[in-house]
């Protein structure tokens, strides 16, 4: 059902049943390093390319995933992935083997939420039982796709933010399905693209905290919910600087989020010891943080009802070449412990 | 003492040639390769018109290091070649001089890469 | 629109810029200078010690060349360079030693795609424009000075 300009609330309200996460060495010696399911030391995650590291790294995530939820892969309807890869090709070879109905999605960093999504109306209006949201991102195949080689001496800007190496997955099934009584997914806010001109490729969080700003304000509006109705607003990966912006930007409208918004990409590092300026992004950011972390959270009941938000900059390296400015995006899912 | 004084020298050639490098990197929103780009184009200029010679003469390696030395050499072995060969020199002179440079490169790049796996930072 | 923030795409490009962190400028300017002038003092003691050796200064320039690249290759390999360049930015990129960095680190990576459409074409994915311009400059000045030769010598 749609309220609002934008917003859909989900008459049979899907769960989320279980996720998993999985994440590289640099995110494990993060301060949320205990929280995620699985990491690995090694970079190439026993293959031989990054991009095959990248399709590794989710195959173990989803099939963690199914194994924790204990459900078996034959019984998944479909499967909504994405990553940040030309044409997608971490998804796509790792959903190759797993032989499920496969929608590919690219949203860049808004990949999770917008899987999220999608995934939850499938389940809501009944076209599916078992449906996975997973994403994906590989520090070593972004730096390859959107940056400068590794080996190569530049400094990164101090606006600058570090692809996570990580992904994350959740099994999205009907109300009724099993026991568990959580983890509800009430409403969902498809976002428009919002772009303020900002050309600077290493200020990510800068250019797209207007995105998030709009899909946030726009979906309290819509449900007409205070943004205090939420214990915690957690957004994708604006960083340090995007977070500023968006928390200031809300006081301008005379509402403080201050203290419960939550940013993955500030959460994931800690910049004094890891040197990663103004935080974590890509696909695997938030996947792996609200997997990791968040829906352990709502599980324990510390939080109970969240907005995640995922912010996505929808450019290409080529399009910045072309002296494009950066189109960016944010997709909102409301979850909730009680319904 | 005359050794320590070139060095010096060279010191501060190089350092400001580099500094200049960082003041445009922080200042600008130039990217590390126009930057590049725009040195290399500067030594090659700078050379033509009389104004780099100078500068070795005085900072030695600390103007011929830089990334604008190579300027310095492309735009100094192409004037010899025009003198020597003639209309053809323009073709055969910068690349030329700067040979040793760019197989050196060539090669130790392929053999790095032979021996040598990306590794994350 | 109701849901946007409320500034122009300037204003908000300068609200951006007023917020971010700035690059600690000084810190980065005295190891630019530093770190140059160290690499160029390597390149003074190699040209001393070839000309030592009996090499003409010609050579013993071309020697030292060689002997730098040699070095940004080896210190890229061994994944030492990357570091000193986010430590001393120019200071590192604009020697030589940069220049054969930017060369050695498109090899090393693009090797995994295939050694001739990976490693092969993508060796001068950094460094290609500074040969293309480099060299297209000294062709524009030498046809220049091959005319002032003929008419004016």
């Amino acid at each position: 059902m749609k309220v609002g300009s934008q917003t859909i609330k989900f008459k049979n309200t899907p769960k989320i049943l279980e996720t998993s996460s999985i994440v590289g060495k640099k995110e494990k010696e993060g301060p949320l390093g205990n929280y995620f399911d699985i990491t690995n030391e090694d970079i190439f995650f026993g293959k031989d390319t990054f991009e095959k590291a990248e399709s590794e790294m989710m195959s173990e995530c989803i099939n963690n995933l199914l194994s924790k939820a204990n459900v078996d892969v034959s019984s998944i309807d479909n499967i909504f992935a994405g990553d940040l890869l030309n044409q997608c090709i971490a998804s796509g070879y790792t959903i190759r083997d797993l032989q499920i109905p496969f929608l590919g999605l690219y949203g860049a960093c808004s990949t999770f939420v917008e899987s999220t999504l999608l995934s939850s109306i499938f389940v809501d209006g009944g076209y599916a039982n078992k449906v996975i949201a997973a994403t994906s991102s590989h520090f070593c195949s972004a730096e390859r796709q959107f940056r400068l080689p590794l080996e190569h001496g530049n400094q990164k800007t101090p606006t600058a933010q570090v692809t996570v190496t990580g992904s994350g997955s959740c099994l999205i099934v009907q109300k009724d399905f099993s026991t568990t009584n959580d983890a509800y997914i009430t409403y969902a806010t498809p976002g428009k693209i919002v772009d303020y001109g900002i050309k600077d490729m290493t200020n990510m969080g800068g250019a797209m905290a207007p995105a998030a700003f709009n899909t946030i304000y726009t979906h309290l509006e819509d449900t007409g919910r205070k943004p205090d109705y939420y214990d915690a607003i957690i957004t994708g990966d604006l960083g340090v600087l995007g977070s500023e912006i968006l928390v200031e930007q809300f006081k301008n409208e005379g509402m403080d989020i201050s203290n419960i918004h939550k940013d993955c990409g500030v959460l994931i590092f800690d910049d004094n010891s890891q040197d990663t300026h103004c935080g974590g992004s890509g696909c695997g950011c938030m996947a792996s943080v609200f997997s990791g972390y968040f829906f352990k959270q709502l599980k324990e009941k510390k939080l109970n009802k969240i907005l995640i938000v995922a912010t996505g900059a929808l450019m290409s390296p080529l399009a910045i070449q072309q002296g494009e400015s950066i189109p960016c995006i944010a997709h909102a899912v409301a979850i909730e412990n009680e319904v | 003492m005359d050794m320590i004084l070139e060095y010096i020298c060279v010191f501060i050639t190089g350092g400001i040639i580099c500094l200049i490098g960082q003041f445009l990197i922080d200042k600008t929103k130039l990217t590390a390769a126009r930057i590049l780009v725009i040195f290399v184009v500067m030594g090659v200029i700078l050379t033509a018109i009389g104004v780099y010679e100078p500068i070795v003469k005085f900072g030695k390696a600390g103007a011929t290091v830089p990334i604008s030395g190579f300027g310095y050499l492309l735009a100094n072995g192409v004037k010899e070649a025009v003198d020597e060969m003639g209309f053809l020199g323009i073709f055969v002179g910068g690349v030329k001089a700067c040979s040793a440079g760019i197989a050196a490169a060539i090669t130790f790049g392929f053999l790095a890469s032979l021996c040598s796996k990306p590794t994350i930072k | 629109m109701s849901s946007n923030i409320k500034m122009t795409n300037e204003e908000y490009s300068d609200y951006v810029d007023s917020k971010a962190k700035k690059s600690p400028i000084f810190k980065n300017f005295v190891l630019a200078f530093i770190v140059g002038g160290i690499i160029c003092v390597i390149g003074q003691v190699i040209c001393n010690i070839s000309m030592y050796f009996g090499l003409d200064e010609k050579s013993a320039a071309t020697v030292t060349s060689i002997v730098l690249i040699f070095l940004g290759a080896f210190l890229t390999a061994i994944n030492v360079y990357w570091r000193i360049g986010k430590f001393a930015g120019a200071g590192s990129a604009v020697p030589i030693t940069g220049f054969s960095n930017s060369i050695v680190a498109p090899a090393i990576e693009f090797k995994l795609d295939g050694y001739i459409l990976g490693l092969g074409a993508n060796m001068f994915k950094v460094a290609g424009p500074v040969l293309v311009y480099g060299v297209a400059t000294s062709v524009g000045v030498g046809f220049i000075y091959w005319i002032i030769k003929m008419f004016f010598m």
